[in-house]
C-alpha cells in the first residue's frame, strides 16, 4: 500500500494506507484521531468536518490526494487546551447533549467564524445547516456561535 | 412505589457487601473500581481523577483530601443523568460539587439496578436510593470521626466534606473514609429538606463537556484495544429476505480483510429459547467481513457477491396503508379500556365527530450509528458499546454463547444517541456471535445505509377518533388504533381523556409484518398525542366553545381517587395550563401571529405547549414553541432545560418531516440525503418553564415530545385554516399555505 505524508494538527505524520482511504477513516483508525466522528458518509451531516488551510471541509467524503500539501486541522488541534473561544462558548452555553455531533459544529462553526467574524443570525444558521444534531441543541448552537463571535473580536 | 422499594433493598445489600469488610480498610473482595475502569475514558478533565482513592461504596469513594469520585449508574444517551444521578448523591452527601469527579458505571447487578436509560425513568426510579447512598454515606462519615473524637455524631455537623465537632476540631471525610467504611450501613437515614439543597437546583454543566469540546475517545465508535479487528456486516437487502449463497473471493483478496464468514446460527438458537427476539432481528444468515480498519471492512463488503430469496413477504407502506385502513374499518379489535356505553351514547348524541390520523415509520437516526466491541475468551466475555439495556442485553448474551451470566463484562460508553434504539441490543448479540467466531477482539460498526435500512423503526400507525355531543357536553370518545406489529400498552389507554368522558373506549388492532418494529422515544404517545390534540381543537370548534375551556372543563370531571389506572393529576395539567396560556401570550397575539395549543401528561410528566406560526412574506413560518412542564423537583435546571428543548424540537423535526416509506420490503431512503432530519434554520425557538411545586422528580426524556407536533398542528390550522391529519405535515404542502384570499385581505 502507497505511503502518505500528511500535516495533522501542526505535526506531519505518515500513514499507510489504500489510496481511496477517506480522510476520515485515517484519522480515526490510522491516528487515533476518534474525535472527528463518522456519522453519513456522504457529506450530509457534518459530524466529519475537520479544517482543510482552514475551510470547514467533510472528511469523510475527502481523499488523500485532496489534501496533499495541505493542512488539516481536526478537533483535538483546534486548540491546545480547549479554549478556541468556540468551545469556550460552547462550555459556557453547555451546548451538547449526547455530544456526538459536537465536534463537528464546532469546526464548522470556527471556520466560519474566521472568515466572518461579526455574522448577523441569518448568517449563522446559513453556516450551521449543513450540521445536524439529531438531539436538536440548535437553539444552543445559535446562542453559542453568536457568543463567540463576540469574544472573538 | 413497590420498584423504588426493590431498588432500595438492593441499594442497601451493595452498601453491605462493599463495607462488610474483613480487615485491612481498604482491600475491598469486590473491587469494582480498580478492575473495571474503562479503558475508554481518556485523560480526565480535571486532576481529581488522578487522585489516590478509597472505595466506600458501589457509588462513591473519597480521596485523601476529600474529593470524591460518584458512579454513575445509568447508561448516558444525552439525556443528562451522567451529571444529575451523581448530583443527587453529592448533594446528601454533603460534598462541594467542584471537588467530585463523575465516572460512568460499569454494568453491575450486584450493586446497581434498573440499568436502563428507557422510559425517562432514571432519576424518578433513582430519586430515593440515589439520596439515601449519600444521606447513609455521609451519617456513615460522621459517625466515624465522631467515634475518633469520642463523642455523640449528634455532635458533629457538615459542610462541603468537613465534619466539625462541638470543640470546633474539624476532620475532612478522607480523614475518616477507611473506619466510615466498616461502618454497618444506617437505614431510613433522614433527608435533607429542598430548601438545604446546595447542589440540586443549581444550573451544572454536563460533566463530560470538556471531552466532548477537545474530541476526547468517549463513544463505542471510539473504541480501541490491542488486535482489535473491525467487523462490517451484509445483511438482507430487503425485510423477508435470506441469504441463499455468496461469493467472497473478490473481497478476500482485498486489502485489510483479516476474513470472511456467516454468523446467524447461534442467533437462532438464541431466537428459540427467547422468541420475542425474532422481533428485533431476521433470522437469515448475515455474511461479517473483518478487516484491520473500518474503511477496509466497508470497501470489502460491496465486493461480496451475494444471492437472497425472498423467504417471507416483500411489503410496501402502500399495501400498510390499506391494511391499517381495513382493521380501521373492521371489528377485529381488542379493547384496553371502556367505561359506559360508547355505541349507545354516540347513538344519541346530537353531534359527531369522526377523524382519522395517519403516521410513516421513522427511523432513529442516532448520530453514532449502531456499534458495539465484544471479545469472547474462556475467561469471560468482554462488551463494551453504547446501549440503553446493559442488564438485558448482557443476558440475551450470555445466553447465546451458553454462558454463565457472571461471564459477561459489559462496560458502558457515552451513547451518541438512543431515542430507543438501543434498547435493542441486536448489534451487541451480533458483535458477540462474531467475536465468537473470531477468536480476537472485534469491533462491529454499522455504516449509516445499514442503520437505516435495517432498523428498529417506529411503526407506521393510525388512529380513529369518534367523539359524540350532547346538550352541549362531551359524552362520547372512542379511540381506536391500527398499527403495523404492536399496540399501545401499559397506562398510555388510560391518559387524558380516560376519566373526562362517561362513555371512553380504546381499541387496538394490529397486523403482522416482517420489518422490525420498536419503541421510538415517547412510544405511541408520540404520535397519539398530535392526533387527540387535533381532534380536541376540532372538537372544540364544532361545539363552539373556547379550546382552552374545553379542555379545563373536561378535567374537571376526573378523579383519580376513583380509579387506580388514571396517573394524571387534573390539578397539576390544569396548572400548567394556566402557566403555558399565561407566559406564550395566549389569545394577546397580534393578528399575524397563530397559535396552537396542547397539554399532555405521559411519563409521569404534566405539559402543555404553545406553538406560534408567523405570517411572513405571505408564508406560515413555525417561530416559536413555549413549553410548561411539570416534573417535580428539578435537578440539575441547565440539563433539564437542554432536554426539554431536545424534546419539543425532536417533536416539531419529525412531525414535520420524519418518513421513511418502504417498497418491495426495503426502505427507499437510506442516508440523510433522502431521509430529512430537523435542521437549524427549521428549528423554531423554544421558551422552557418548570413549575416550581417540591414534588418528587418524574420523568423528562420524552414527556415534551409528544405535545409538540400537536401544537404545530394546531397553529399551522389557525394560521391557514387547514386540520393536518397526516405525518408527517411537509408532506401535504399545499395543506401549509395561507389561502390567497387571506394574504391579499
Amino acid at each position: 500500500m502507497p505511503t502518505y505524508q500528511i500535516n495533522v494538527n501542526g505535526a506531519s505524520k505518515t500513514v499507510d494506507v489504500a489510496e481511496d482511504t477517506p480522510v476520515l477513516w485515517v484519522l480515526r483508525d490510522h491516528l487515533d484521531l476518534v474525535g472527528t466522528k463518522y456519522g453519513c458518509g456522504i457529506g450530509q451531516c457534518g459530524a466529519c468536518t475537520i479544517h482543510v488551510d482552514g475551510t470547514a471541509m467533510r472528511s469523510c467524503s475527502l481523499t488523500l490526494a485532496q489534501i496533499d500539501g495541505k493542512s488539516i486541522t481536526t478537533i483535538e488541534g483546534l486548540s491546545e487546551d480547549g479554549t478556541h473561544p468556540v468551545q469556550e462558548a460552547w462550555k459556557e452555553v453547555d451546548v451538547p447533549q449526547c455530544g456526538y455531533c459536537q465536534a463537528g459544529q464546532i469546526m464548522t462553526a470556527s471556520a466560519f467564524l474566521a472568515k466572518n467574524p461579526n455574522p448577523s443570525e441569518e448568517d449563522i444558521e446559513n453556516a450551521m445547516n449543513g450540521n445536524i444534531c439529531r438531539c436538536a441543541t440548535y437553539t444552543r448552537i445559535r446562542k453559542a456561535v453568536q457568543i463567540a463571535a463576540e469574544n472573538m473580536d | 412505589m413497590s420498584t423504588n422499594n426493590t431498588f432500595n433493598t438492593l441499594n442497601r445489600r451493595a452498601f453491605l457487601r462493599n463495607s462488610s469488610l474483613a480487615g485491612g480498610g481498604l482491600l475491598i473482595g469486590f473491587n469494582l473500581f480498580q478492575a473495571c475502569k474503562p479503558k475508554v475514558i481518556a485523560e480526565p478533565a480535571i486532576d481529581l481523577a488522578s487522585l489516590d482513592y478509597n472505595d466506600f461504596n458501589a457509588f462513591i469513594k473519597i480521596a485523601d483530601n476529600g474529593a470524591v469520585t460518584i458512579f454513575s449508574p445509568n447508561p448516558e444517551v444525552g439525556q443528562g443523568v451522567k451529571t444529575s444521578m451523581p448530583m443527587i448523591i453529592a448533594e446528601e452527601l454533603d460534598v462541594a460539587w467542584d471537588n467530585v469527579y463523575v465516572e460512568q458505571g460499569i454494568l453491575d447487578t450486584n450493586n446497581y439496578t434498573r440499568q436502563v436509560a428507557g422510559g425517562s425513568q432514571s432519576i424518578r426510579f433513582g430519586w430515593d436510593a440515589l439520596r439515601q447512598t449519600g444521606a447513609a454515606a455521609k451519617q456513615m462519615l460522621v459517625s466515624a470521626a465522631a467515634a475518633r473524637w469520642g463523642v455523640d455524631p449528634s455532635e458533629c455537623t457538615v459542610s462541603e466534606g468537613v465534619i466539625t465537632n462541638a470543640a470546633g476540631e474539624t476532620l475532612g471525610y478522607g480523614d475518616v473514609v477507611k473506619d466510615a467504611a466498616q461502618l454497618e450501613v444506617p437505614e431510613n437515614v433522614p433527608l435533607k429538606k429542598t430548601s438545604e439543597y446546595k447542589i440540586m437546583g443549581k444550573d451544572t454543566p454536563n460533566v463530560d463537556i470538556d471531552k466532548i469540546i477537545t474530541g476526547k475517545s468517549l463513544y463505542g465508535m471510539d473504541y480501541k484495544t490491542e488486535g482489535m479487528v473491525y467487523a462490517s456486516v451484509l445483511r438482507p437487502p430487503a425485510f423477508g429476505q435470506k441469504l441463499v449463497s455468496y461469493d467472497d473471493s473478490a473481497a478476500r483478496a482485498m486489502p485489510g480483510v483479516v476474513d470472511i464468514f456467516t454468523i446467524g446460527e447461534k442467533l437462532r438458537g438464541l431466537a428459540e429459547a427467547v422468541p420475542r427476539i425474532t422481533g428485533i432481528i431476521s433470522d437469515s444468515d448475515k455474511i461479517v467481513v473483518l478487516a484491520n480498519s473500518t474503511w477496509e471492512a466497508m470497501k470489502a463488503k460491496k465486493a461480496i457477491k451475494a444471492e437472497w430469496e425472498q423467504a417471507t413477504k416483500a411489503e410496501s407502506t402502500e399495501e400498510h396503508d390499506k391494511i391499517l385502513t381495513t382493521l380501521l374499518d373492521g371489528n377485529k379489535f381488542e379493547t384496553l379500556r371502556s367505561d359506559g356505553n360508547v355505541k349507545k351514547a354516540l347513538a344519541e348524541a346530537d353531534q359527531v365527530l369522526e377523524r382519522t390520523y395517519e403516521s410513516p415509520f421513522l427511523p432513529h437516526s442516532c448520530m453514532e450509528p449502531m456499534n458495539f466491541f465484544a471479545n469472547v475468551t474462556e475467561e469471560k466475555v468482554h462488551l463494551v458499546g453504547p446501549i440503553q439495556t446493559p442488564e438485558g442485553t448482557a443476558g440475551f448474551v450470555a445466553q447465546l454463547l451458553g454462558r454463565e451470566a457472571d461471564d459477561i463484562h459489559l462496560e458502558m460508553t457515552r451513547i451518541g444517541g438512543g431515542f430507543g434504539r438501543r434498547l435493542y441490543g441486536n448489534f451487541a448479540i451480533e458483535a458477540a456471535e462474531i467475536a465468537d467466531k473470531a477468536k480476537k477482539p472485534v469491533k462491529l460498526v454499522f455504516s449509516r445505509e445499514e442503520d437505516m435500512e435495517d432498523g428498529i423503526y417506529r411503526m407506521s400507525i393510525k388512529y380513529r377518533i369518534k367523539a359524540g355531543v350532547k346538550d352541549g357536553k362531551v359524552t362520547a370518545y372512542h379511540l381506536k388504533e391500527a398499527a403495523v406489529n404492536s399496540n399501545m400498552y401499559g397506562l398510555v389507554p388510560n391518559f387524558f381523556p380516560a376519566g373526562a368522558i362517561e362513555n371512553y373506549q380504546v381499541d387496538t388492532a394490529k397486523y403482522d409484518s416482517n420489518i422490525t418494529t420498536g419503541a421510538w422515544r415517547a412510544p405511541y404517545t408520540n404520535f397519539l398525542a398530535y392526533a387527540e390534540q387535533s381532534f380536541f381543537d376540532e372538537l372544540a370548534e364544532l361545539m363552539e366553545v373556547d379550546k382552552i375551556q374545553l379542555r379545563l372543563d373536561l378535567l374537571d370531571n376526573v378523579n383519580p381517587e376513583e380509579d387506580e389506572r388514571i396517573q394524571y393529576s387534573p390539578e397539576r395539567m390544569k396548572e400548567v395550563i394556566k402557566v403555558a396560556v399565561d407566559k406564550s401570550g395566549w389569545g394577546k397575539k397580534p393578528e399575524h401571529v397563530h397559535q396552537g395549543f396542547v397539554n399532555y401528561y405521559c411519563h409521569n410528566t404534566h405539559v402543555a405547549e404553545v406553538a406560534d406560526v408567523k405570517i411572513e412574506n405571505g408564508e406560515p413560518v413555525l417561530k416559536k414553541i413555549t413549553c410548561v412542564v411539570d416534573c417535580g423537583i428539578v435537578v440539575n435546571p441547565l440539563g433539564a432545560k437542554n432536554l426539554v428543548e431536545g424534546g419539543v424540537l425532536d417533536g416539531v423535526g419529525h412531525s414535520m418531516f420524519g418518513e421513511l416509506a418502504f417498497k418491495d420490503g426495503k426502505p427507499t431512503a437510506n442516508n440523510f440525503d433522502r431521509y430529512q432530519l430537523l435542521r437549524i434554520k427549521d428549528a423554531p425557538i423554544v421558551e422552557t418553564h418548570f413549575i416550581d411545586n417540591g414534588l418528587s422528580p418524574t420523568g423528562l426524556g420524552e414527556p415534551t415530545l409528544p405535545p409538540a407536533g400537536g401544537a404545530v398542528a394546531n397553529a399551522f390550522k389557525s394560521a391557514t385554516g387547514n386540520r393536518l391529519y397526516k405525518q408527517p405535515f411537509t408532506k401535504t404542502p399545499e395543506l401549509l399555505k395561507v389561502p390567497e384570499k387571506e394574504i391579499i385581505g
